[in-house]
């Protein structure tokens, strides 16, 4: 059993038989020539034919994939065409007195370099178009016929690199799933794959093709990117279970995508994404999320070894909101301490730091850190449907500081003339029990609470959370919770603001019925568990 | 000659597709069209050279026309690199 690993670019699972993909004899020999107009009008022969060649795919990738996709073949029509190219061929032929294959296949060679050396990953990887139309003119001027390519039965292709014009010569209802040793997800392969909802796995470097054989047998994970050649009898029976449960899993989300998340009776409720970084939206949107109802801020300060500046975070918060158009966006301020530590912060060491100076207490005591964050959310907020949380709230004085901060940010933006959008909804975290039992003072200073049920039931059952010992006497079912989960319903809804939950619980199938009976008004769960709840809520009926 | 400065604000720059509408559009006109950002230049009617200069959104280029319908090519660029661009 081999493991081969590289990036996977369409979650799904494949499992077949390899086909490596070969290309006919490409090798190009530099020959002298004497009849230098001969050669030429041997060259603009091969060109039409090029042309022609390309006119053909262009027009079965309009049919197989669509216009978008399709029109990187008018680009290499154009670039056949193109003035510099040409000249550069001709240049050769005449200076060098050489074949016309070889005066094609080193213009190829030095445009696609020039594609190489740019900064732009989009442009390095046109690097491939030049040398693929090169390919094109070079095999018309050797004339050969090799570009059909058909397979007997359904096989993974294997290759180094995949051409544009070599994938659309595929027959695709043959091909399972691809992998290459090169190429990003930006690549005309990652591209195609994910058009025709199969897996593939580029990136996987070289040696790959070395060591597979035509009609391997290859598990391709396209979750983790990785392939596995001639698996063991466990491993074979592990992935064809997760493949079908893949498949299964697709299926319901078909069915339950555009669905309300109602009961039987009629009862509505939202179901919204938890994510922890921009990378996420993908599955947030693929999933059919109502909204986002906790976004961690923390990536922003994890991923440096300083503090993020307010642009950079102006410009991931706004990248969020524009893509859940108009779907809201519930951004958790800075959630550091516990057990989310960061080197630069220099806190103290402290004895038991979930009960130490973490979250909402980092941020009243270095208002600086809290006010920078405040400002970059103002400023995003007219970009979408924003709402802002504040964590680990425990009493009403607490509250009301970070209050006063808000409207100290807002007035400076105002005397600076800076927009803020004057729709944001202010919530806070039902994550103590302080605040569950003061919940019906702090209801009329908020829009809404969240219940994060991770730290509530941490903090009122007095178990650490990262103690696994402790798992038999941490219960989140305990009827503490359910009690101050609850009184926190009612305190909101008295004061008619509305409640969700947050927490690892919100995706609880055993409690889903309890919540909607408490009246809880938005569950928000990590993104592969939104179609399971929403299909739980539509088979749950209240008024029996 | 002619001369105007136009700032990108396709989010992917003047990448493959419309670097070739640009190509198509400036091959309309008898007048030489010169694409230029910072110290680099390109001829509006060569693909390759205009990919590239590498244009990023944002970046500021500077369209030079020379000839016959200089009046005409700057007035339907401007409108063409404000609706494509």
């Amino acid at each position: 059993m081999l493991i081969f690993k590289g990036n996977g670019v369409y979650g799904a699972y494949a499992i077949g038989k390899a086909s490596v993909f070969k290309r006919g004899g490409k090798a190009v020999l530099r020959k002298k020539i004497s009849n230098v107009q001969g050669e030429i009008e041997r060259l603009y022969e091969a060109k039409n034919q090029a042309l022609l060649e390309l006119e053909e795919i262009y027009k079965k990738a309009l049919y197989e994939i669509g216009e978008a996709n399709a029109q990187i073949f008018e680009i290499h029509m154009m670039m056949v065409d193109d003035e510099d190219y040409n000249e550069s061929i001709l240049n050769i032929i005449r200076t060098q007195l050489v074949n016309a294959e070889y005066a094609v296949s080193l213009t190829g060679e030095n445009f696609a370099e020039m594609f190489s050396s740019m900064e732009d990953s989009y442009m390095q990887a046109r690097a491939s178009d030049v040398k693929d139309i090169s390919n094109r003119i070079i095999a018309c001027l050797l004339d050969k016929n090799d570009k059909k390519i058909d397979f007997g039965e359904k096989i993974i292709i294997c290759a180094d690199d995949l051409a544009p014009s070599e994938t659309v010569s595929l027959n695709k209802d043959m091909v399972i799933a691809f992998v290459t040793e090169q190429g990003t997800g930006n690549s005309h392969t990652a591209i195609l794959a994910r058009n025709m909802n199969i897996p593939a796995v580029v990136n996987v470097g070289e040696g790959f093709l070395e060591r597979i054989r035509d009609n391997d047998l290859l598990i391709i994970d396209g979750y983790n990117g990785e392939i596995i050649a001639a698996p063991d009898a466990d491993t074979l029976s592990k992935y064809k279970a997760l493949q079908k449960q893949d498949i299964e899993k697709k299926q319901l989300l078909q069915k339950l995508k555009g669905k309300e998340n109602i009961t039987l009776d009629g009862k509505k409720i939202n179901v919204f994404a938890n994510i922890g970084s921009p990378d996420n939206i993908g599955s947030v949107l693929l999933n059919d999320a109502g909204g986002i109802g906790l976004f961690r801020s923390e990536f922003l300060y994890l991923e440096k070894d300083r503090f993020p500046t307010e642009d950079e975070q102006f410009y991931s918060y706004k990248k969020v909101l524009e893509s859940m158009g108009g779907k809201k966006v519930i951004i958790r301020t800075l959630d550091i301490g516990a057990d989310k530590q960061i080197d630069y912060f220099n806190m103290d060491k402290e004895e038991n730091p979930a009960l130490g100076v973490r979250a909402i207490r980092i941020c009243l005591t270095r208002p600086d850190i809290f006010k920078t964050q405040l400002r970059a959310l103002y400023r995003a907020s007219v970009y979408g449907n924003l709402g802002i949380m504040f964590p680990m709230i425990t009493s009403e004085k607490e509250l009301k500081q970070v209050l006063e901060i808000c409207d100290d940010v807002k007035k400076e933006l105002k005397k600076t003339n800076i927009k803020y959008s004057d729709k944001i909804e202010i919530g806070i975290m039902i994550e103590t029990p302080a605040s569950a039992i003061i919940s019906d003072k702090l209801a009329p200073l908020v829009d809404f609470f969240s219940i994060g049920t991770n730290d509530l039931t941490q903090y009122t059952l007095a178990c650490d959370r990262q103690n696994s010992k402790l798992s038999p006497f941490c219960d989140p079912h305990n009827e503490a919770i359910l009690r101050l989960i609850r009184y926190s319903a009612n305190s909101a809804h008295k004061y008619g603001k509305w409640i969700g939950i947050c927490g690892e619980l919100a995706a609880d199938l055993t409690l889903t019925e309890e919540f909607l009976r408490i009246g809880i008004d938005e569950l928000s769960v990590s993104p592969p568990y939104i179609l399971k709840l929403r299909d739980k809520i539509r088979n749950i009926r209240l008024d029996d | 000659m002619r001369e105007f400065e136009h700032t990108v604000k396709d989010e992917l720059g003047i990448h493959a597709r419309p670097a070739g509408l640009l190509v198509k559009k400036a091959k309309e006109y008898e007048s030489e069209i010169i694409i230029e950002k910072g110290e680099k230049s390109a001829v509006a009617t060569k693909l390759i050279a205009i990919m590239g200069l590498c244009v990023k959104c944002n970046d500021i280029i500077k369209i030079k026309i020379s000839g016959s319908d200089e009046e005409k090519a700057e007035k339907e660029l401007k409108e063409f690199l404000g609706a494509n661009f």
